[in-house]
């Protein structure tokens, strides 16, 4: 190796250090935040290393943790529920459409994709879930929308007709297997990788979600962790904002919340949202890069 | 088609009795012989028809003067007076314009440096380094835009935000009022934007260049090509069809927004509505805001309909291109 190639491969490297770096520093300061003392910050601003360490904003936080426990179990549930549903509605979906001696595989074929191209628009979806349906503010709401995705159809079909080989249906068929069992003896136990890549990102897609709960939770009841965060940034910003507002409140004898460690407090519930998610990050991220290769394919 | 000797003479004749016959029959023998699989796709079916068809049927709302007195199905027909009023308004072009333009930059800049990255990336020859820097570079991807407005949050806040109270002073700058400046945002939201989905592009388009036959380059060096000559005449020729289809696919999705990106980042500031209002938050904000179905849905299908036309022409380019990336 010659000295030019050396300097190089260091460059290289110090660039994607420094990149790396960038992606992890908002994060970094999110955290360095809710660890601070608030007076601190109120004076000097966030910085990424806390000038005065404190806990009180999880000491406020966790004095009423019943609500943080039950959008975490909102959120869970949701996922839990939503993922097993819509992976079991995509497969049976998909695999008819990857029978090549189906009659009217075509017309199937045409009647999801189809839904990628054209939409009613947010109104008179809205109007079915809420008018006709009359789910708003139910948990069920937060799952039905997002069960079946054409993409992820379109990836599964692709898989099941391109790795499963026809003679193996075929024999399986001569040896009197109906169409059932070989849809879950063979095809599901062979179909492993796209099944996972795809309740991967059904979870990931359940677990960020906030717009449905925009859209469709108006009570405080079903209130999922990452809308429970929005509702947060916007509250107590709103608070810290309009400080006659806040000392209305206090003075209406609403408690001291002036004494709030807002900011602190914001950071917190951040940290206490996404924590679990970035810690679990690096055990799951290489199939979720080899889940992202496997949806390229065909895409 | 040639005709069969002998044995192909015999079924001719037979042939049409056998047809008619077998065209009454054939749905219902069809139905009953794959009746395991129309039962499997018909969950599907019902999804789709509540979920995507029933809606579509919505559009009518459009063409009409909804008033909650008659219901929806009853108020009075307007005609394309919705369209109208909508197009009267300089928030119809307000919004198409900063969809198309702020998309036209995600995509350039998806493209350059997914690109750019991946073929950097990939001549990181530590293979434990390589994959860190890849995953580290995916983390945004998924984090959710309420996570990565708190970010956005931490680094921008009047008062305390990172760069006003630390980074601003080091360098002697003023801090900036950055939620009500407008003026920042078209640089702010392709930044943000970009930060979070390019790791995503970048393990595409590196998949694809690790897949270049090492062959190719070793030719290379026996010619005496230096890097940068392996890399412009062997690796982005060989990236090319990704590169064109990963493009028109984006393009295809050019007339709908990131509405997380649009209505959650810029913390629903109203002094940046004209540089931060697309035609999916101004399809929100009119109906669940403002409460006007009528005009909320004549941008809605407004919408659909450019989209619609947008996504057959670039999939008509990609099945040119390479029939296995279309999408039908």
């Amino acid at each position: 190796m010659n000295k030019g190639t050396k300097t190089s491969r260091a460059i290289i490297n110090g660039i994607f250090t420094l990149y790396s770096l960038l992606c992890i520093i908002p994060l970094l300061l999110v955290f360095s935040i809710s660890f601070s003392d608030e007076t601190s910050i109120v004076a000097n601003g966030y910085k990424l290393i806390p000038e005065v360490f404190s806990l009180k904003a999880y000491d406020v936080l966790f004095k009423d943790f019943s609500q943080i426990l039950y959008s975490y179990g909102i959120s869970i549930f949701v996922t839990v529920v939503g993922t097993i549903l819509g992976v079991m509605l995509t497969a049976f979906y998909a695999y008819p459409l990857s029978r090549q001696d189906l009659p009217y595989r075509n017309g199937f074929a045409f009647f999801i994709f189809f839904t990628m191209l054209f939409g009613g628009g947010l109104v008179p979806w809205y109007l079915v879930y809420v008018n006709l349906l009359d789910l708003k503010n139910s948990v069920w709401v937060l799952i039905i929308p997002l069960l079946m995705s054409p993409f992820f159809v379109l990836v599964m079909r692709t898989f099941f007709s391109s790795s499963i080989p026809a003679s193996i249906l075929e024999s399986a068929r001569i040896d009197g297997a109906g169409e059932l069992k070989i849809f879950s003896k063979i095809v599901l136990p062979l179909s492993l990788p796209v099944l996972a890549t795809v309740a991967l990102f059904s979870t990931l897609n359940y677990w960020n979600d906030w717009y449905l709960s925009m859209i469709f939770i108006s009570d405080n009841k079903t209130i999922s962790l990452q809308y429970l965060m929005y509702r947060t940034l916007l509250d107590i910003q709103f608070l810290t904002s309009n400080s006659n507002v806040a000392s209305q409140i206090s003075s209406a004898g609403g408690g001291n919340i002036l004494d709030l460690p807002n900011k602190t407090l914001q950071m917190a519930m951040a940290v206490v949202g996404v924590g679990p998610i970035v810690l679990a990050y690096p055990f799951f991220q290489r199939y979720f890069i080899k889940g992202l290769t496997v949806g390229a394919v065909k895409g | 088609m040639k005709l069969q000797p002998v044995l192909g003479k015999e079924p001719k004749v037979l042939e049409p009795t056998i047809k008619t016959r077998r065209k009454k029959n054939s749905f219902f023998r069809n139905l009953m012989k794959y009746k395991v699989l129309y039962l499997m796709l018909s969950p599907g079916v019902i999804f789709l028809l509540i979920n995507n068809y029933l809606p579509m049927f919505g559009v009518i709302i459009a063409f009409k003067n909804v008033n909650y007195r008659d219901g929806i199905l009853h108020s009075p027909w307007s005609g394309f007076e919705n369209f109208r009023y909508l197009f009267s308004t300089s928030d119809a072009w307000e919004i198409t314009r900063n969809t198309l333009a702020y998309n036209s930059v995600f995509i350039l800049l998806n493209l350059l440096i997914g690109v750019g990255i991946a073929i950097l990336l990939n001549e990181v020859k530590n293979k434990y380094a390589s994959k860190i820097f890849q995953s580290v570079m995916l983390l945004p991807y998924f984090l959710s835009m309420i996570v990565i407005s708190y970010l956005v949050l931490a680094f921008l806040g009047r008062d305390s935000g990172f760069i006003n109270a630390t980074v601003f002073p080091a360098l002697g700058i003023e801090p900036l009022d950055w939620y009500s400046e407008p003026k920042f945002w078209p640089y702010i939201l392709p930044l943000v934007n970009t930060w979070k989905n390019i790791g995503y592009y970048v393990v595409i388009y590196l998949a694809a260049v690790v897949g270049i036959d090492e062959e190719y380059y070793e030719a290379a060096v026996l010619d005496g090509a230096n890097k940068w000559k392996q890399i412009k005449h062997i690796t982005i020729p060989f990236l090319y069809p990704l590169m064109i289809i990963m493009t028109l696919m984006q393009i295809g999705k050019i007339f709908s927004a990131d509405f997380g990106l649009f209505y959650q980042v810029p913390m629903e500031s109203g002094a940046l509505f004209p540089v931060t209002n697309v035609l999916d938050t101004y399809v929100y904000r009119t109906f669940l805001v403002g409460g006007d179905m009528g005009m909320s849905s004549a941008a809605g299908l407004y919408q659909a309909v450019v989209g619609f036309g947008l996504v057959l022409i670039s999939n008509s380019i990609v099945r040119k291109i390479n029939s296995d990336n279309a999408l039908f």
